[in-house]
Protein backbone atom coordinates (compact mmCIF):
# COMPACT_ATOMS: atom_id res chain seq x y z
CA UNK A 1 0.00 0.00 0.00
CA UNK A 2 2.63 2.40 1.08
CA UNK A 3 4.91 1.66 -1.86
CA UNK A 4 1.97 1.91 -4.21
CA UNK A 5 1.21 5.42 -2.93
CA UNK A 6 4.79 6.42 -3.45
CA UNK A 7 4.68 5.04 -6.95
CA UNK A 8 1.63 7.16 -7.69
CA UNK A 9 3.28 10.28 -6.37
CA UNK A 10 6.37 9.48 -8.40
CA UNK A 11 4.31 8.97 -11.56
CA UNK A 12 2.48 12.24 -11.03
CA UNK A 13 5.75 14.05 -10.55
CA UNK A 14 7.38 12.62 -13.64
CA UNK A 15 4.26 13.31 -15.69
CA UNK A 16 4.31 16.95 -14.66
CA UNK A 17 8.01 17.18 -15.43
CA UNK A 18 7.57 15.67 -18.87
CA UNK A 19 4.83 18.11 -19.83
CA UNK A 20 7.13 20.95 -18.87
CA UNK A 21 9.84 19.30 -20.96
CA UNK A 22 7.54 19.13 -23.96
CA UNK A 23 6.56 22.77 -23.55
CA UNK A 24 10.19 23.82 -23.38
CA UNK A 25 11.23 21.80 -26.41
CA UNK A 26 8.24 23.11 -28.37
CA UNK A 27 9.30 26.63 -27.49
CA UNK A 28 12.82 25.95 -28.67
CA UNK A 29 11.73 24.24 -31.85
CA UNK A 30 10.03 27.30 -33.29
CA UNK A 31 13.16 29.44 -33.60
CA UNK A 32 15.18 26.45 -34.76
CA UNK A 33 13.05 26.03 -37.84
CA UNK A 34 13.80 29.65 -38.60
CA UNK A 35 17.47 28.93 -38.09
CA UNK A 36 17.52 26.69 -41.12
CA UNK A 37 17.28 29.84 -43.19
CA UNK A 38 20.42 31.33 -41.66
CA UNK A 39 22.64 32.04 -44.69
CA UNK A 40 25.82 30.44 -43.39
CA UNK A 41 27.68 30.80 -46.66
CA UNK A 42 27.09 34.54 -46.80
CA UNK A 43 28.23 35.04 -43.24
CA UNK A 44 31.46 33.20 -44.06
CA UNK A 45 31.96 34.94 -47.42
CA UNK A 46 35.24 36.79 -47.67
CA UNK A 47 34.12 39.72 -49.82
CA UNK A 48 31.10 42.02 -49.53
CA UNK A 49 30.06 41.11 -53.06
CA UNK A 50 30.02 37.35 -52.37
CA UNK A 51 28.09 37.92 -49.17
CA UNK A 52 25.44 40.00 -50.94
CA UNK A 53 25.25 37.48 -53.72
CA UNK A 54 24.33 34.79 -51.22
CA UNK A 55 21.79 36.86 -49.34
CA UNK A 56 20.03 38.73 -52.13
CA UNK A 57 20.97 36.58 -55.11
CA UNK A 58 22.87 39.47 -56.61
CA UNK A 59 25.95 41.46 -55.74
CA UNK A 60 24.95 44.33 -58.01
CA UNK A 61 24.03 47.41 -56.06
CA UNK A 62 23.14 50.94 -57.05
CA UNK A 63 24.77 53.71 -55.04
CA UNK A 64 22.16 55.81 -53.31
CA UNK A 65 22.48 58.75 -50.97
CA UNK A 66 18.93 58.11 -49.77
CA UNK A 67 20.51 55.69 -47.35
CA UNK A 68 21.86 57.43 -44.30
CA UNK A 69 24.54 55.73 -42.26
CA UNK A 70 25.27 57.09 -38.85
CA UNK A 71 28.60 55.82 -37.58
CA UNK A 72 31.58 57.51 -35.93
CA UNK A 73 34.34 58.92 -38.18
CA UNK A 74 36.89 57.52 -35.80
CA UNK A 75 36.10 54.51 -33.65
CA UNK A 76 38.37 54.28 -30.67
CA UNK A 77 37.31 50.73 -29.96
CA UNK A 78 36.68 48.52 -32.98
CA UNK A 79 34.85 45.99 -30.83
CA UNK A 80 31.93 48.33 -30.36
CA UNK A 81 31.04 50.60 -33.27
CA UNK A 82 27.51 51.99 -33.08
CA UNK A 83 25.85 52.07 -36.48
CA UNK A 84 22.44 53.38 -37.47
CA UNK A 85 21.02 52.88 -40.94
CA UNK A 86 18.07 54.93 -42.15
CA UNK A 87 16.56 55.15 -45.59
CA UNK A 88 13.99 57.30 -47.39
CA UNK A 89 13.52 54.71 -50.11
CA UNK A 90 9.91 53.41 -50.12
CA UNK A 91 9.00 49.73 -49.63
CA UNK A 92 12.21 48.61 -47.98
CA UNK A 93 12.22 44.84 -47.54
CA UNK A 94 15.55 44.27 -45.90
CA UNK A 95 18.69 46.01 -44.74
CA UNK A 96 22.14 44.46 -44.61
CA UNK A 97 25.08 45.90 -42.70
CA UNK A 98 28.61 45.02 -43.79
CA UNK A 99 32.11 46.07 -42.81
CA UNK A 100 34.35 45.98 -45.87
CA UNK A 101 37.62 45.31 -44.05
CA UNK A 102 36.41 42.46 -41.82
CA UNK A 103 37.39 38.86 -42.56
CA UNK A 104 33.69 38.08 -42.86
CA UNK A 105 32.17 41.34 -44.11
CA UNK A 106 28.50 40.49 -43.61
CA UNK A 107 27.51 41.46 -40.10
CA UNK A 108 23.78 41.60 -39.92
CA UNK A 109 20.73 41.26 -42.07
CA UNK A 110 17.42 42.75 -41.02
CA UNK A 111 14.25 41.58 -42.72
CA UNK A 112 11.59 44.17 -42.13
CA UNK A 113 7.98 43.28 -41.53
CA UNK A 114 5.09 45.22 -43.01
CA UNK A 115 5.01 48.00 -40.46
CA UNK A 116 8.69 48.22 -39.72
CA UNK A 117 10.43 51.40 -40.78
CA UNK A 118 13.81 51.54 -42.47
CA UNK A 119 15.61 52.64 -39.35
CA UNK A 120 17.74 50.13 -37.48
CA UNK A 121 20.64 50.50 -35.07
CA UNK A 122 23.17 47.99 -33.85
CA UNK A 123 26.68 47.84 -32.51
CA UNK A 124 29.21 46.07 -34.69
CA UNK A 125 32.80 44.87 -34.56
CA UNK A 126 35.35 46.22 -37.01
CA UNK A 127 38.72 44.53 -37.38
CA UNK A 128 40.42 47.51 -38.95
CA UNK A 129 39.78 50.79 -40.71
CA UNK A 130 37.32 50.36 -43.52
CA UNK A 131 33.90 51.18 -44.84
CA UNK A 132 30.59 50.43 -43.23
CA UNK A 133 28.35 49.41 -46.10
CA UNK A 134 24.59 49.50 -45.84
CA UNK A 135 22.63 47.67 -48.49
CA UNK A 136 18.90 48.21 -48.77
CA UNK A 137 16.60 45.99 -50.76
CA UNK A 138 13.50 47.81 -51.95
CA UNK A 139 11.13 46.86 -54.71
CA UNK A 140 13.42 44.07 -55.88
CA UNK A 141 16.39 46.39 -56.33
CA UNK A 142 19.51 46.79 -54.26
CA UNK A 143 20.79 50.15 -53.12
CA UNK A 144 23.99 50.74 -51.24
CA UNK A 145 25.82 53.47 -49.44
CA UNK A 146 29.05 53.46 -47.50
CA UNK A 147 30.81 55.43 -44.83
CA UNK A 148 34.45 55.26 -43.85
CA UNK A 149 35.26 54.52 -40.25
CA UNK A 150 38.77 54.80 -38.90
CA UNK A 151 39.50 52.19 -36.28
CA UNK A 152 42.29 52.82 -33.81
CA UNK A 153 42.04 49.53 -31.88
CA UNK A 154 40.82 46.50 -33.82
CA UNK A 155 37.87 44.57 -32.51
CA UNK A 156 38.50 41.14 -33.97
CA UNK A 157 41.94 40.35 -32.56
CA UNK A 158 42.58 38.70 -29.20
CA UNK B 1 13.79 31.95 -12.81
CA UNK B 2 17.12 33.04 -13.95
CA UNK B 3 17.44 36.65 -14.87
CA UNK B 4 16.40 37.32 -18.43
CA UNK B 5 19.13 38.01 -20.96
CA UNK B 6 17.00 40.63 -22.67
CA UNK B 7 16.16 44.20 -21.75
CA UNK B 8 13.49 45.96 -23.76
CA UNK B 9 12.32 49.57 -23.91
CA UNK B 10 9.46 50.35 -26.24
CA UNK B 11 7.98 53.83 -26.58
CA UNK B 12 5.15 55.10 -28.74
CA UNK B 13 5.17 58.66 -30.00
CA UNK B 14 2.88 60.02 -32.73
CA UNK B 15 2.07 56.57 -34.03
CA UNK B 16 5.67 55.44 -34.26
CA UNK B 17 7.01 52.91 -31.83
CA UNK B 18 10.72 52.92 -31.06
CA UNK B 19 12.03 49.70 -29.62
CA UNK B 20 15.45 49.48 -28.04
CA UNK B 21 16.83 46.30 -26.62
CA UNK B 22 19.96 44.92 -25.10
CA UNK B 23 20.80 41.23 -25.03
CA UNK B 24 23.57 39.83 -22.87
CA UNK B 25 25.56 37.38 -24.93
CA UNK B 26 29.31 36.73 -25.43
CA UNK B 27 29.12 36.90 -29.26
CA UNK B 28 32.33 34.92 -29.89
CA UNK B 29 33.27 34.90 -33.56
CA UNK B 30 35.26 31.70 -33.37
CA UNK B 31 38.30 33.51 -34.74
CA UNK B 32 39.63 34.82 -31.45
CA UNK B 33 42.40 33.02 -29.59
CA UNK B 34 42.69 32.37 -25.90
CA UNK B 35 45.84 34.28 -24.99
CA UNK B 36 47.06 31.74 -22.43
CA UNK B 37 46.51 28.49 -24.30
CA UNK B 38 46.70 29.77 -27.87
CA UNK B 39 43.59 27.79 -28.69
CA UNK B 40 40.69 29.23 -30.62
CA UNK B 41 37.69 30.19 -28.57
CA UNK B 42 34.74 28.34 -30.11
CA UNK B 43 32.17 30.41 -31.95
CA UNK B 44 29.15 31.33 -29.91
CA UNK B 45 26.95 34.05 -31.30
CA UNK B 46 23.32 34.94 -31.87
CA UNK B 47 22.14 33.97 -35.33
CA UNK B 48 18.54 34.98 -35.26
CA UNK B 49 16.50 37.66 -33.53
CA UNK B 50 12.78 37.99 -34.04
CA UNK B 51 10.69 40.91 -32.87
CA UNK B 52 6.94 40.55 -32.62
CA UNK B 53 4.30 43.21 -32.10
CA UNK B 54 1.32 41.44 -30.53
CA UNK B 55 1.39 38.34 -32.76
CA UNK B 56 2.80 39.91 -35.90
CA UNK B 57 6.46 39.74 -36.90
CA UNK B 58 7.95 43.21 -37.21
CA UNK B 59 11.60 42.43 -37.65
CA UNK B 60 13.57 39.29 -38.35
CA UNK B 61 17.29 39.79 -38.01
CA UNK B 62 20.05 37.40 -38.95
CA UNK B 63 23.37 38.08 -37.35
CA UNK B 64 26.93 36.91 -37.79
CA UNK B 65 29.84 37.06 -35.39
CA UNK B 66 30.44 40.67 -36.41
CA UNK B 67 27.83 41.99 -34.05
CA UNK B 68 29.35 43.31 -30.83
CA UNK B 69 29.30 41.51 -27.51
CA UNK B 70 26.10 42.14 -25.56
CA UNK B 71 24.29 43.28 -28.69
CA UNK B 72 22.18 46.40 -28.89
CA UNK B 73 19.32 46.58 -31.33
CA UNK B 74 17.00 49.47 -32.04
CA UNK B 75 14.27 49.76 -34.64
CA UNK B 76 11.07 51.64 -35.36
CA UNK B 77 7.68 50.63 -36.64
CA UNK B 78 4.31 52.21 -37.19
CA UNK B 79 0.86 51.06 -36.16
CA UNK B 80 1.60 50.25 -32.55
CA UNK B 81 -0.10 51.79 -29.56
CA UNK B 82 0.55 52.09 -25.85
CA UNK B 83 -0.07 48.89 -23.94
CA UNK B 84 0.64 46.59 -26.90
CA UNK B 85 3.06 43.74 -26.38
CA UNK B 86 6.51 43.55 -27.90
CA UNK B 87 8.29 40.23 -27.82
CA UNK B 88 11.94 39.74 -28.62
CA UNK B 89 13.33 36.25 -29.10
CA UNK B 90 16.86 35.17 -30.00
CA UNK B 91 18.57 31.92 -30.90
CA UNK B 92 22.31 31.33 -31.09
CA UNK B 93 24.49 28.88 -33.01
CA UNK B 94 24.40 26.42 -30.10
CA UNK B 95 20.62 26.27 -30.24
CA UNK B 96 20.20 28.22 -27.04
CA UNK B 97 17.75 31.05 -26.90
CA UNK B 98 15.62 33.33 -24.81
CA UNK B 99 12.61 35.52 -25.26
CA UNK B 100 11.01 38.34 -23.36
CA UNK B 101 7.93 40.49 -23.70
CA UNK B 102 7.35 44.07 -22.73
CA UNK B 103 4.52 46.58 -23.02
CA UNK B 104 4.78 49.66 -25.19
CA UNK B 105 4.86 52.81 -23.09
Amino acid sequence: MNTDMKRRVFLKGSLAASTVGIAVSAGLLAPQTVLAAWPEKSFHAKSPKDALDGVFGSGQTEASNKIKIKAPDIAENGAVVPVTVKSDIPDVESIAILASANDSPLIALFNLGQNAMADVSARIKMGKTGDVIAVVKAGGKLYANRKGVKVTIGGCGG
Amino acid sequence: MAKSSIKIRAKERQGVVTVKCLISHPMETGMRKNKKTGKLIPAHFIQNVVARHNDKDVLDAQWGGGVSKNPYLAFKFSGGSKGDTITIAWTDNKGQGDSKSAKIK
